[in-house]
């Protein structure tokens, strides 16, 4: 076992065309495939708020990074391992995501078209708040997680992976396919999608749609705990760490086509290996216009998506 | 309508004679540097109401056309040595210009993809920028301001007059549209873009007309800042804080006349002045946040609404 120190990419870092190979490309694709199931692991509470039940959440990857700290402090203050930190915060996430859901619905959702435009507003101002109220408390530097797999890679041939990419990979698909049957095989995981798909016609059937959206999104909450755990594992986290993941989680969940699970994963390795190649082959500089980019890029070609509805 | 017009226009030619003889009466020059910024605020959230207020599209890419104001006049100082008003003239045209081709991509959409979208423009040039070593790249470019001009003792001076300036133009464009038929159209195609489009509302054309105004006076109001501070970096040009001032003090000033967003900028403006001063600059980022959410939440209509509510109710 080999010790590593860096972030995320640290194998990846600009080579130039000139050196290019095939087993250069290969591995970064590889790399691009881990990456890609870790950025599905932190899209897919998006998928559910913003896909399925139409909340216009961009304070989600502030909440993402919220709970990250809270992994943070656990971590540093009791030694927890910060996966299980992430799931020991999931029910505060989902009380969280309930109060801010029933806020939101009260304050705009009922007040109709107009109200929209304010709804976006309010999320945009809830995310500044937490990134701020982040930087008060810890400050502008960068915070890490210790635990047993962290530091070690695996070697795999030519190629060094990070055990704690491969953590991730393992959490983030058992997260998605946990999520996926849950929202295809349960009653209420059923109900959500109905929610979806006809508001209206669940109400006829004596349904009530808000608490089935309230559900949905307190759930999508949740989820972002163990989500949050990964993202301190994966790499150290900042405060204005969200601004990157706007990009990155609204790409995935947009390319997906809105409220498409497995859309979600595609999507997200289609990003990651995306991110993967143009940082070994151009360098980091150009990471943030990527998913930027291929949003940009998705909303103009195919607004509805790879697998939209 | 044109007994109005005149009180305006002496109003405006006052503001400006009045900036203009404080920087003679004034020695100390920290009111002038506290007041630049915040003129710049109130061209920011006017210039953002254009679109945001009375077309109803949510802007989040403020910091893009900011930022390509300032770097436009980083580039016109290095490559030709231009002078301040050829930058800001150049940048309000390639501001426009951006104005232009952003909405042509994203007025399409609507609701949050237009939102994410703006987003992402800024984020695209911002990281075009940092890959651009001639203005500097990443670490940002020293600039050296040129021989402060007759008239004006010192340079910090010259500059609040030619943001007062641009503060004038501003409101004027934002006050011309709301009484003309663009305005009306634009409210048309806020409240309901179907109905607008089947009354024979032109509305792609208004909403692309909106976006570059927005756009060029967005730009024209970064154009100064490199001489201002002397200095230019990507992190600060293009940072989302002015997305988010533009959008919270022209939300808070009340979006459905053009008088909120200057009532918005002033009172925040001061506000985060003094709290930087007195408190530290993160305080004032989250009193941003937190007006933000306090007013869409409990005062939609900002602080305009609170005032002529009466007014507007009466007219359907």
């Amino acid at each position: 076992m080999i010790n590593d120190s860096g972030g995320v990419f640290e194998t990846t870092t600009g080579r130039g065309w000139g050196v290019f190979s095939v087993e250069l490309l290969i591995e970064s694709i590889i790399f691009g495939v881990l990456l890609g199931c870790f950025y599905c692991a932190v899209s897919i509470g998006l998928s559910v708020a913003f896909g399925l039940i139409d909340v216009p959440h961009i304070a989600h990857p502030a909440f993402l990074v919220l709970a990250a700290y809270c992994v943070y402090i656990l971590n540093d203050t009791w030694g927890i391992d910060p996966l299980l930190a992430g799931v020991l915060i999931t029910p505060l996430f989902f009380l969280f995501g309930i109060v801010v859901y029933r806020l939101y619905h009260a304050m705009f959702e009922k007040r109709g078209s107009d109200a929209a435009v304010r709804g976006i507003a309010f999320f945009f101002g809830v995310a500044f708040i937490i990134e701020v109220l982040i930087i008060l408390q810890f400050g502008v530097d960068q915070r890490s997680v210790t635990a047993p797999y962290i530091g070690k890679s695996w070697r795999i041939l030519e190629m060094r992976i990070p055990i704690r990419q491969i953590v991730a990979f393992v959490v983030a698909v058992s997260l998605t396919l946990a999520l996926t049957l849950y929202l295809s095989r349960t009653f209420t995981g059923r109900a959500i999608r109905a929610v979806a798909q006809d508001e209206g016609a669940l109400r006829l059937l004596g349904a009530d749609p808000i608490r089935i959206k309230t559900w949905a999104f307190g759930l999508a909450t949740a989820i972002l705990g163990i989500a949050g755990a990964l993202l301190i594992v994966v790499a150290p986290v900042e405060p204005t760490l969200d601004r990157a993941y706007i990009g990155r989680t609204f790409c995935v969940v947009v390319m997906a086509g809105l409220g498409s699970m497995s859309g979600t994963l595609v999507a997200a390795i289609i990003l990651g290996v995306a991110e993967s190649v143009v940082l070994t082959s151009f360098g980091a500089s150009w990471a943030p216009a990527i998913s930027f980019s291929l949003l940009l890029a998705v909303l103009a070609v195919r607004p509805q998506g790879l697998f939209g509805r | 309508m044109r007994g109005n017009d005149v009180a305006f226009a002496f109003g405006a030619m006052l503001f400006v004679a009045a900036a203009a003889l404080t920087t003679f009466l004034v020695g100390n020059e920290y009111p002038f540097f506290a007041g630049y910024v915040i003129l710049q605020y109130i061209v920011l959230a006017v210039a953002w109401t254009i679109l945001g207020g009375y077309a109803g599209y949510v802007n989040f890419g403020a910091s893009a056309f900011f930022g390509v104001g300032v770097y436009t006049s980083v580039f016109l100082a290095k490559a030709f040595g231009a002078p301040l008003l050829v930058q800001i003239a150049v940048a309000a045209a390639v501001g426009g210009f951006l104005g232009f081709a952003v909405g042509l991509l994203t007025l399409r959409m609507k609701g949050i993809f237009f939102s994410i979208a703006t987003i992402a423009v800024t984020i695209i040039i911002d990281t075009f920028i940092v890959n651009w070593k001639y203005v500097g790249g990443a670490a940002g470019i020293q600039v050296v301001r040129p021989p402060t001009m007759a008239p004006f003792e010192s340079y910090v001076k010259m500059l609040f007059v030619v943001q007062a300036i641009l503060v004038v133009i501003a409101v004027a464009t934002a006050r011309y549209i709301q009484n003309s038929r663009i305005g009306r159209g634009l409210q048309a195609l806020r409240d309901d873009e179907l109905a607008a489009e089947c009354s024979g509302v032109p509305t792609l054309k208004l909403k692309l007309l909106a976006c570059v105004i927005s756009g060029a006076l967005m730009a024209a109001a970064g154009a100064p800042s490199p001489m201002y501070l002397q200095y230019a970096i990507p992190v600060a040009a293009f940072d989302l804080n002015y997305s988010v001032s533009a959008l919270a003090m022209s939300l808070i000033g009340g979006t459905s006349h053009w008088l909120g967003p200057v009532l918005g900028a002033v009172l925040l403006g001061v506000t985060q002045q003094w709290l930087t001063v007195n408190i530290s600059s993160a305080a004032n980022v989250l009193l941003l946040g937190v007006m933000l959410v306090v007013f869409v939440v409990a005062a939609p209509r900002g602080i305009i609404g609170l005032f002529v509510r009466k007014k507007s109710e009466k007219t359907p």
